[in-house]
């Protein structure tokens, strides 16, 4: 065993244990990860994705801060049964504007990932606020003080919400100029359907404008988080959707 | 002249974090840059109280640097206490929502914190110690660098402390293991970097000819946590004054990115790093040489190359390209192999000492964690196949093959390591009692055995209940009747970390004696005491 007795030159040089450690364990990912850049067949070929709209990136942020993922998946398998039960399996071309994504690890709760449309603003409030109310055998915490909670990002007296799309631009996301600009107004516009809607709506298609917590003195942080999960699955047109085309 | 450059460093950084604060652009950061404003005037005060202006007395430059390992070895035995505890904690939460206070209390804000704080807190400080203590004496040389140790030591304590109370506020990244926000990140690299060096250096400055083979595998884990730690959290924040942050990449890029990270944290963190402590503290503790010099060279290698490519095993059947999901189940399959190799080699080494399994509880403990490593490295790869992967993901069965991984593997060599290093550490004549350590042992492998068969029962329940079909084509249960039937299992499963936790309890009091220096009057354990020579009648 010629090469195992060659060994030693490794085991007295700290500096070639340390390099050579490092080219070893840099491997896998290059070969793994890199192509996922850029073979053009790693994201689907669909129609009607578009990015959040203000008020469904701030319910986003909420949604990442209180930890949702961590017992709701965003990521339908392409099983009978899930699909049967959640909807579509999902595609890679949904989440192409999370950063990050949301595919979520466990089920302690159900799949979230087509949650958009399924169930009235009005429940999702009271689901949030005691869920326990609607579904006896939950286990989800209460989010009652949402409702109460004024979202800070639709405050005028910062520019949090631009700041949010412009982060969101610089890592890649198609949010132009006009976007961001108007990030706070379309941000009021879209739970508050008494406002013109008319630049939300230019600038962003298949927008569910509504006052989803049902109080019009202020956008709280219900609101967003409830905006966010009625748009949930809701963007890909499926009928023009082809799964042969895009086996990979 | 003492603590003086420490003090002003730290009252920097208070007089920074209040700036922060005063300044900053969210709530979030505002109340987050507080609590560290406060928490370091506080340590401000303290070293300012301990400032001397009499010369520092002399050190020894041949002797070993051994008080940041002392200070170590009490806040890894803390932090276990602290992530059981938060453990059981969250278990019951699950299975009595009621426990949950909305908004800093709730289980998606806590879990991050017991995860946090038992791999980071409790897993990582005992690898910064055990590190500490090991290099130093199988290459026969002080640590390099100084104060570097300190600050290493006390510098990671502030990223735990700077990770926890931001979950409680809400400030997380939403990646699994990597929670912490971009400035928390910018630190930990600060730290790790300052690790690197101080190992390194610490190897160079050996007297042995040969690097041993403990520190190839401490090595392997400083230097590809630093280029997992830093890949996985390139994001663009909000701004340099808020808490907020974007990441770099997104979808299936981000998805496959987050979980190279995942894996690789238990693979380098919770695995070779551990392994390191084994390769140490075993022989040691049996008194016998390391079973094959020439698996050690296999299996350190071998693992190393393989592990980096099992992250797509978390995402199988997702919306990652195929190709990529079955290269990602056909390496973590063959990760089996070099674990075993480590479990061999582990095992083996008692070879020409079995009856120290009867007689010493330590080794007993230290057999029990590379045997739940062997079985939880079988496991794994039994998951990652894609058929099974189909039933078990999403499942409990996950949740139990982590913990007997951690609580199995991680938890019982680090409590081997610590009873090991403790007496010596004080100059003790040995622990305070042998017999805790026994009870110990059997607290912990019961609760384990509970924690790991409740899960398995729960995950594969789960499973098959969501796949459930009747004769004419219909799905039986809804998910709120999976949730329901997961209750008996959630309670069972916190009285398995409840019985861990306690025996935790043991091992701190325990230790905390031997540093009193005090002996419990007990019976030895039979046969660990030379029988007594009769005289010939």
């Amino acid at each position: 065993m010629g090469l195992l007795e060659k060994h030693g030159i490794i085991e007295r040089n700290a500096t070639l244990l340390l390099v050579g450690s490092l080219l070893v364990v840099s491997i896998g990912g290059i070969v793994e990860i890199a192509p996922l850049f850029y073979l053009e067949s790693t994201i689907e070929k669909v129609e009607g994705m578009r990015p959040y709209t203000p008020l469904e990136l701030a319910g986003r942020d909420i949604y990442i801060r209180e930890g949702c993922y961590l017992c709701h998946s965003q990521m339908i398998r392409p099983f009978r049964d899930e699909v049967e039960r959640f909807g579509h399996y999902s595609l890679a071309a949904e989440s192409m504007y999370d950063h990050p994504f949301q595919w979520g690890s466990k089920r302690t709760g159900p799949d979230l990932a087509r949650v958009g449309d399924r169930y009235s603003s009005k429940w999702h409030v009271q689901h949030l606020v005691d869920p326990r109310s609607v579904v006896p055998e939950s286990v989800m915490p209460t989010y009652a003080f949402m409702k109460n909670t004024v979202l800070e990002y639709s405050l005028t007296s910062n520019n949090l919400i631009s700041g949010a799309l412009k982060a969101n631009a610089m890592v890649g996301v198609p949010y132009n100029q006009d976007m961001i600009d108007n990030a706070t107004a379309d941000l009021l516009a879209q739970a508050n359907p008494d406002l013109d809607s008319s630049g939300l709506e230019s600038r962003y298609n298949n927008v569910r404008i509504e006052d989803y917590d049902g109080n019009p003195d202020m956008v709280t942080e219900m609101d967003a988080l409830v905006a966010y999960l009625q748009m949930l699955g809701t963007l890909v047109d499926f009928s023009t959707y082809e799964p042969e085309a895009n086996y990979r | 002249m003492r603590n003086i450059t420490s003090t002003i460093v730290v009252g920097a950084g208070t007089f920074i974090a209040l700036l922060l604060a005063a300044f900053a652009q969210d709530s979030a950061f505002q109340i987050h840059m507080s609590i560290i404003a406060l928490s370091l005037g506080i340590a401000t005060i303290i070293l300012l109280r301990r400032v001397g202006f009499t010369p520092a007395e002399p050190v020894d430059p041949t002797g070993y640097m051994d008080d940041p390992i002392r200070v170590g070895s009490i806040l890894t035995m803390f932090w276990g206490i602290i992530g059981f505890t938060q453990g059981v904690v969250i278990a019951s939460q699950l299975a009595w929502p009621e426990f949950m206070w909305e908004p800093w209390f709730s289980f998606g804000r806590m879990r991050p914190l017991h995860t946090s704080a038992v791999i980071f807190a409790f897993g990582g400080t005992a690898l910064i110690t055990t590190s500490m203590y090991v290099v130093q004496r199988t290459c026969r040389a002080r640590l390099f660098g100084g104060g570097l140790a300190w600050f290493v030591m006390w510098g990671y304590q502030f990223f735990i402390l700077m990770a926890a109370t931001g979950y409680l506020l809400g400030i997380t990244q939403s990646r699994e293991y990597a929670e912490p926000e971009w400035y928390v990140d910018i630190w930990l690299t600060i730290v790790w970097v300052a690790y690197l060096v101080m190992f390194m250096g610490t190897l160079f400055k050996r007297k042995e000819p040969h690097i041993y083979v403990a520190n190839w595998f401490y090595l392997a884990f400083i230097v590809t946590i630093a280029m997992l730690h830093i890949v996985n959290n390139l994001a663009w924040p909000v701004s340099f004054l808020g808490s907020k942050s974007y990441s770099l990449f997104a979808g299936v890029q981000d998805a496959l990115t987050q979980w190279w990270y995942g894996h690789n944290a238990v693979g380098f963190f919770l695995t070779a790093g551990f392994l390191g402590m084994m390769y140490y503290f075993m022989p040691k503790q049996a008194q016998r040489p390391i079973y094959s010099y020439r698996l050690s060279i296999i299996h350190f290698w071998s693992l190393i190359f393989l592990y980096i490519w099992a992250g797509p095993h978390h995402l199988l059947y997702t919306a990652l390209p195929d190709w990529a999901q079955t290269l990602g189940m056909a390496f973590s399959i063959m990760l089996w192999m070099p674990s075993w190799g480590g479990m061999i080699n582990g095992l083996m080494t008692l070879s020409g000492a079995w009856d120290k399994m009867r007689t010493d509880p330590i080794i007993r403990m230290m057999v029990i964690a590379v045997a739940f490593y062997g079985m939880s490295t079988f496991e794994g790869p039994v998951m990652a196949i894609k058929a099974v992967n189909g039933l078990s993901h999403y499942t409990d069965w996950t949740i139990g093959h982590v913990h007997s991984g951690a609580l199995g593997w991680v938890g019982m060599i680090t409590f081997g390591a610590l009873y090991y290093m403790v007496p010596r550490l004080w100059n003790r004549q040995g622990l305070y009692s042998m017999r805790m350590v026994n009870w110990h042992f059997w607290l912990a492998t019961l609760g384990i055995v509970v924690y790991a068969s409740v899960m398995w029962v729960s995950g594969i329940t789960q499973g098959l209940m969501w796949r459930e079909y009747d004769s004419q084509g219909f799905l039986v249960y809804s998910f709120a009747e999976s949730v329901a039937a997961m209750k008996p299992y959630y309670i069972l499963r916190m009285i398995g970390g409840l019985l861990y936790l306690i025996g935790g309890c043991i091992m701190a009091y325990n230790i905390w004696m031997t540093i009193l220096g005090k002996t419990r009057n007990e019976r030895p354990i039979p046969g660990s005491m030379p029988a007594k020579i009769q005289p010939a009648e």
